[in-house]
């Protein structure tokens, strides 16, 4: 028999039980909730005289409709938004739901604090209402999105029923380049392999290049699995896991934590194991990557063009360019550098951590936000915040003109009043590039804290390696 | 939830990839803490001018598709976002199923737990059908699910892959939730053995 990869080791650790003709049933480690997608779930709950399961291993933030300069104050918030905080509070106190609430020390994107405070750990199961849920696999966790309705059914019996997924090795090594980050490695390989290519997998991203990154760059690569079409993207954990996670709030302590990295140390793909599909990307190749479309496998090197139709083969593909830049306004065969942007979002699930933070306002520092451009550096976390102003960096970012704001998703899907205005281009750390994703009208042209700091000073798209 | 068994129907083409959960059900929609209401919001950046008026353009409000309940869309529909409230406003609009060469995995999973019937047809066959309607707006489009077939006028049959799980609980309308409260022993046996 083959060696099993990571994902068929947590997998298998994690089947309650499986009825012939069945799908899995799968025991769920952490639960992480939101104001968003959990309102209905608790509703289900209700109406079926139903508890929270295990609410010891449920965790609610709010973060999606906050806004991020009103302060807590939610009489003075818009009244949708109010009232989904107060119903996750009601919601959180009726059903004995742990909340790290605006109000409180901790609170911030949900998949920045689950791991800050050392809930997310290597071998784990996570699940949230949201697909970059994905974001927890960089711990060597089988971690993915869920609709409500499975947020309910996780409430309630601390269980999914799932189909096994396939496996999708991603190998990247070689040495990156200055400038090139791990946003533009994850942007490079959805590019390659398309915004859907992932369907039906579980990637596993492995390689030299994979495993000197740090924690919070890790997060950046599975964060974006689900923009590969893939539900969940894992990182077997090492030493940089452990150091990450050690003296966390809810990290194993003392002699479970000896038994804990005994068994992380475990996690890894057999070397005989095989993967349903196999694909490899050389790091030194790479150079910071720009999105042109409105999906995010759309997407050039700085040096590159945005394709021609003539250049696709594929009639689907066509369509997709053309209708992207319809609504992009942008040319085929154009260049991205040079391209002026309007707006400039420094944050999300994505890129919103201190590495992330500091790798901008390196470029920040000294310099000036271009005229008739605004910029946004919304920290993941209060933690986050705290950390870069004890730094000094809340004070070079407002010295460069960039607003520091509150932590929160903010403007990656501007559900709150963060909403760049219709036709404006948004130089944005974020995921998505949907059309209308940060507001109504939007453009939104997805590439790394780096770039985005470099666009934001420059008032166009230009090559940060030019100014390192 | 509603069962699926069979629908005949007229068919909106949508000849679109990558139709994400964004576009399905834009974020401004998303503060509401109850499913109802979901319809109004369905598709309504391409639904609706900036002027708040009907976009005469966009395939939902052209009369001759005015009351099918299979939407037909191109590749990796359902991408994107999680929210479940894609899957509500196309029910809650009227649509019953989706025809497309391949789905999102956690809309296509979201559909199923609400009585959508997502149908995976090969992308010539899709293109077909597009060309199809498109042609002639009004053609019927009949969807066997017990016999996981769908039929066209002129006697054209094509079968199309479902989980056999997923199709009794659609077939007889039941959700997970009752499935897993009854494996309370084997959960309880699960939780007394962690794995350190």
């Amino acid at each position: 028999m083959p060696g099993k990869t990571l994902f068929e080791k947590v997998w298998d650790t994690h089947v309650v039980s499986q009825d012939e003709g069945a799908p899995a049933v799968l025991y769920i480690d952490a639960h992480l909730i939101h104001e968003v997608t959990s309102p209905q779930a608790f509703a289900e709950l209700r109406e079926r005289g139903l508890p929270v399961r295990r609410p010891d291993k449920t965790f609610a933030t709010m973060d999606h409709a906050i806004p991020t300069r009103i302060g807590v104050d939610i009489s003075l918030w818009p009244a949708d938004a109010a009232t989904q905080v107060e119903t996750l509070r009601k919601n959180c106190a009726d059903f004995g739901v742990p909340l790290y609430d605006i109000k409180d020390e901790i609170q911030g994107i949900v998949h920045v604090i689950g791991p800050e405070l050392g809930i997310t750990h290597p071998g784990m199961t996570i699940v949230c209402g949201d697909s970059h849920t994905s974001t927890h696999g960089a711990f060597g966790a089988l971690a993915f999105g869920i609709g409500t309705s499975e947020v309910g059914h996780v409430l309630a019996s601390q269980c999914l029923m799932q189909k096994k997924g396939k496996t999708f090795a991603i190998t990247v090594d070689g040495e990156l380049g200055k400038g090139v980050t791990a946003k533009d490695i994850i942007l490079a390989i959805i590019a390659k392999n398309g915004a859907g290519g992932g369907a039906g997998y579980v990637f596993e991203y492995r390689g030299s290049a994979i495993r000197k990154l740090s924690m919070a760059n890790r997060m950046t690569i599975c964060n974006m699995s689900i923009e590969g079409g893939a539900r969940a993207g894992m990182i077997a954990p090492d030493e940089i896991t452990y150091e990450y996670i050690k003296g966390r709030t809810f990290a194993p302590s003392g002699e479970r934590w000896d038994k804990a990295v005994a068994y992380w140390n475990t996690l890894y793909s057999d070397d005989d194991a095989v993967f349903d599909r196999e694909m490899t990307l050389d790091a030194s190749t790479l150079e910071p990557m720009v999105t042109y479309g409105t999906n995010p496998g759309q997407g050039i090197g700085i040096s590159g063009h945005i394709p021609t139709a003539a250049e696709l083969e594929d009639p689907a593909e066509r369509r997709s360019l053309a209708a992207a830049l319809d609504y992009m306004g942008l040319t085929e065969g154009q260049k991205m550098a040079g391209q002026h942007v309007d707006v400039v979002f420094i944050g999300s699930c994505t890129n919103s951590r201190m590495e992330d933070l500091r790798e901008a306002a390196a470029i920040a520092k000294g310099r000036k936000v271009a005229d008739n451009v605004q910029a946004l550096v919304v920290p993941g976390s209060k933690a986050i915040k705290a950390q870069a102003e004890a730094e000094g960096l809340d004070r070079i970012f407002s010295e460069a003109g960039f607003e520091w704001r509150g932590a929160g998703c903010s403007m990656c899907l501007a559900m709150n009043d963060d909403k760049a205005g219709a036709g404006k281009y948004v130089a944005s750390t974020s995921n998505r590039n949907f059309q209308g994703r940060q507001g109504p009208g939007s453009r939104s042209l997805l590439m790394s804290p780096l770039m985005a700091a470099a666009a934001a000073v420059s008032g166009r798209v230009v090559d940060v390696r030019e100014m390192m | 939830m509603q069962p699926f068994t069979q629908l005949t129907t007229t068919a909106l083409p949508m000849r679109r990839e990558n139709v994400d959960t964004d576009q399905i059900i834009p974020a401004r929609y998303l503060t509401a803490v109850t499913k109802v209401g979901m319809g109004d919001g369905l598709f309504s950046w391409w639904r609706y001018g900036r002027d708040g008026k009907p976009n005469p353009d966009f395939e939902l409000n052209k009369p001759e598709y005015a009351g099918s309940q299979v939407l037909i869309a191109g590749r990796n529909f359902g991408s994107g976002s999680s929210r479940e409230h894609a899957v509500w406003a196309l029910t809650e609009y009227g649509f019953r199923a989706v025809i497309a060469p391949g789905f999102a995995d956690i809309f296509y999973n979201n559909s199923l737990k609400n009585g959508l019937l997502p149908v995976a047809l090969p992308e010539e066959t899709v293109n077909m059908l597009l060309d199809l309607i498109e042609e002639e707006p009004g053609t019927t489009i009949a969807i066997d699910l017990e016999n996981q077939t769908v039929t066209l006028p002129d006697g054209q049959q094509m079968g199309f892959a479902i989980d056999s799980f997923r199709k009794m609980c659609l077939l007889d309308g039941l959700d997970d939730m009752g499935y897993l409260l009854a494996k309370g022993d084997a959960i309880a046996a699960h939780e007394a053995e962690p794995a350190y």
